[in-house]
């Protein structure tokens, strides 16, 4: 396992950085807020980044995709976090295309994977049901029903939920197991809420009501979705975790910028002791983060470890990057003091979206446990 | 077969025929052999191994063969230790003098001293000692005091070094000392090396809350050191200080390469103490122990990423920087966390009462607290990434 991005993979991080720096900086996102756009992304920023191949870079060649690896999501990530950009990619593409290709059918893959990598669906996924992310305490039932099912019951903290053209729904048939089940957005008795959270991005909340599917919808056999969860929620994570180790990255020199040229008592502020040992504890933390973020994304490509050794990374990965990024943002705040509490600085929208992030697939305590629990079965 | 392939089989097959198997494994504490003017050896196989190594020049493989080293280019040095390693032989000798001050000697000293120092630390005669810290002369090592007044054809030398590790079983000690109490801190102040048996000099063993220490407190009343054991220039100390402070990094690498790990694995023993945490004091504390052994994991990733970084050509001097910094302190919390999880058993003192493995997790524990002030404290750690790596500006 190699901590170290590769050639291709570095290429692809200064194109990224490049694109999104131009086309989705910082004050973009601070625009998307104040015009309340309803999809909560630019719709032309995403058909770009898709024609630049983002969506396709975990498939394999024969689906339509790049082949080229989870570990190249990383960089991406890491500049959506360094400026902040919003795009549906890990709704879409690393949660939702994840799940299709591993738990799809032929017939399911051809009508809607081909099309979220081609950009012309997308598609969510409706997980959670409670305030904290748990895919075991997953409720949703799934009455069988003629050749079909019945799905009644509510999802919260659905990622891009308004406007995808198809929502994965998790449910139980019975007590056996976790399915998943493919709505499309217009199925009768589905409806979706937008949930508005501080990060300013596009949440929903989904109400089913009777929702009648045909046996067609259910992806893979009934009740044999979580080995296929974990995988793609794990690439979620991960992903995750590299969007925040972007975002404090950028903070940390935003932070360490101010601590060189504010000048308070006839000095910079970054003479002060107090604050130089602060800032010292942040980068070790960042460098940290760094090897943990890099050992979970190289994780996801390598066959060679076991379930529970790429469960345990991508825990690890998201444990260090969630409690590295509210630590550094924290701090960011504290540091530049009046103005740090201040809409007008982009610190502000940085806290907003990191706590969002780090509530998303399963915060630090979360993933704490779940480490705890991997290593303390096999220790 | 071109010449360092030859040179590699050579090696490869005089060490499977010259090592000794029993020699061939990690050191337990205590077995330790040190070259000194009496060497103890803990049996027969480990002096073989002394005296065949020193017979082909390979305590000091890269030193000049005139002073006893066997010559090697740094590309046939680094055959030898890959192949060393390879059969995972024992260093033969430990000796701060070949790891420290010879590279200095080889650097700065004249060719008497090169001569008269470089060959017994090649034939494994003499155990060196570091005289640096003082006590009131720690973390700001420059405002030391042990002057070194000139007398003519000689030095005298009073005051106290401290810290000193096995100063009380050491034949010679480097030292630095201020020969011009006039000038700025780092200005005054010399390298000389002395005679532990030199009237004057007398050493008292320092007792450290984890029990009985290697280190010493030195102290010197009136000693005389002749002028020909000054090192380098005269008030030029400092920047040979630098230097050997700079060896000082690869020789514990060294000695962490070949001691027996001392090192403890968190979740089995919360495992052991804690199989079935009952409510939620208990399992808050198995919570924090899992913290503890995912930031222990994420240091191991780094020390990995650091490791693979150097071989990619590109700068790890801000990685190196955390290194000394995050091992000692996550050493730290991880006894304090153990300590909670074993309750009474990580508090024994008795050795009757306590398993060994408790044992050496308490004396772990306390010596933890030596760990982060030794070696540049943390504080100073976080002054050295705050200032070099971070660039953040320096108190007007």
């Amino acid at each position: 396992m190699n901590l170290l991005y590769n050639e291709d993979q570095r290429l692809l991080a200064d194109s990224a950085g490049e694109f999104l720096a131009a086309r989705s900086p910082v004050s973009r996102q601070r625009a998307l807020r104040d015009e309340a756009q309803a999809g909560g992304f630019d719709p032309q920023l995403w058909k770009d980044a898709v024609a630049l191949g983002w969506s396709a870079i975990p498939f394999p060649e024969n689906l339509g995709g790049l082949d080229f690896g989870c570990m190249g999501l990383g960089p991406i990530f890491e500049s959506i976090g360094c400026n902040l950009s919003a795009t549906p990619l890990l709704s879409s593409v690393v949660l939702s295309g994840s799940l299709l290709h591993l738990q799809g059918n032929a017939q399911q893959q051809d009508r809607w994977l081909s099309a979220t990598i081609s950009g012309e669906r997308r598609l969510a996924l409706a997980l959670d049901e409670q305030p904290r992310h748990n895919p075991s305490r997953v409720a949703l039932q799934a009455v069988a029903n003629g050749d079909g099912y019945s799905l009644s019951g509510e999802k919260y903290f659905v990622i891009d939920g308004v406007g995808a053209d198809a929502y994965l729904v998790a449910a139980r048939t019975g007590m056996a197991g976790i399915s998943l089940f493919l709505l499309p957005a217009d199925a009768p008795g589905l409806s979706v809420i937008p949930l508005p959270l501080i990060d300013s991005r596009n949440h929903a909340r989904l109400q089913l009501d009777q929702v009648q599917v045909g046996a067609d919808a259910l992806l893979g056999a009934a009740g044999s979705a979580m080995p296929a969860l974990n995988v793609a929620l794990d690439r979620g994570r991960v992903c995750l975790a590299a969007e925040m180790l972007g975002m404090s990255e950028k903070l940390f020199d935003m932070t360490l910028d101010y601590l060189k040229t504010r000048v308070q008592f006839d000095v910079a502020i970054g003479s002060f002791q107090a604050l130089q040992h602060r800032a010292a504890q942040l980068y070790v933390d960042l460098a940290l983060a760094r090897s943990a973020v890099m050992a979970g994304l190289a994780a996801l490509d390598d066959s060679s470890l076991s379930e529970v050794e790429r469960q345990r990374l991508a825990s690890l990965a998201k444990w260090k990057a969630g409690q590295t990024a509210i630590k550094v943002v924290n701090e960011a705040v504290q540091m530049h003091g009046g103005i740090g509490v201040t809409d007008e600085l982009d610190v502000g929208l940085f806290l907003k979206r990191i706590r969002v992030a780090q509530a998303c697939l399963g915060d630090a305590d979360y993933h704490c446990e779940r480490y705890g629990a991997l290593e303390l079965a096999h220790a | 077969m071109n010449a360092i392939d030859q040179f590699r089989e050579q090696t490869r097959s005089w060490l499977e025929a010259n090592c000794p198997p029993s020699q061939r494994k990690a050191i337990p504490e205590g077995e330790m052999v040190w070259g000194a003017r009496e060497v103890e050896f803990p049996g027969t196989d480990a002096q073989l191994w002394f005296e065949r190594m020193r017979d082909k020049g390979w305590f000091c493989p890269e030193w000049p063969a005139e002073y006893g080293g066997a010559g090697l280019s740094a590309e046939y040095n680094a055959v030898l230790e890959s192949e060393l390693r390879r059969l995972k032989c024992r260093p033969p000798q430990i000796n701060l003098g070949i790891w420290m001050l010879g590279p200095v000697l080889l650097e700065f000293g004249t060719e008497e001293q090169k001569k008269t120092l470089l060959t017994p630390m090649t034939r494994g005669q003499v155990r060196w000692c570091q005289g640096f810290s003082e006590p009131n002369a720690g973390s700001d090592l420059a405002s030391l005091k042990t002057s070194a007044r000139d007398a003519g054809d000689h030095f005298v030398v009073d005051g106290s070094k401290i810290w000193t590790s096995y100063g009380d079983k050491s034949d010679w000690m480097y030292a630095l000392v201020r020969t011009d109490a006039k000038a700025s801190k780092h200005t005054g102040i010399s390298l000389i090396v002395l005679d532990m048996k030199s009237p004057g000099v007398s050493v008292a063993p320092i007792d450290l809350i984890s029990g009985k220490s290697a280190f010493c407190q030195v102290f010197f009343d009136a000693v005389k050191v002749p002028k020909s054991q000054l090192i380098g220039p005269l008030h030029g100390g400092w920047n040979l200080a630098k230097r050997l402070l700079q060896h000082e990094r690869k020789a514990m690498s060294k000695f962490g390469e070949f001691s027996l790990p001392t090192h403890f694995h968190l979740l089995p023993l919360v495992k052991q103490y804690l199989p079935e945490a009952t409510g939620q004091a208990e399992s808050a504390l198995v919570a924090r122990a899992v913290a503890t052994a995912m930031n222990e994991h994420s240091y191991n990733l780094t020390v990995q990423r650091m490791g693979e970084t150097a071989r990619a050509g590109q700068d790890v001097s801000g990685l190196m920087s955390i290194m000394k910094l995050v091992h000692t302190e996550q050493e730290r919390d991880k006894f304090e966390v153990l300590l909670d999880v074993m309750g009474y058993h990580g508090l024994g003192w008795d050795k009757a009462a306590f398993s060994p493995q408790e044992q050496a997790i308490t004396r772990g524990w306390l010596n933890s607290f030596a760990l982060t002030i030794s070696g540049g404290s943390s504080e100073v750690q976080l002054n050295v990434i705050a200032k070099r790596v971070l660039g953040l500006p320096d108190v007007k």
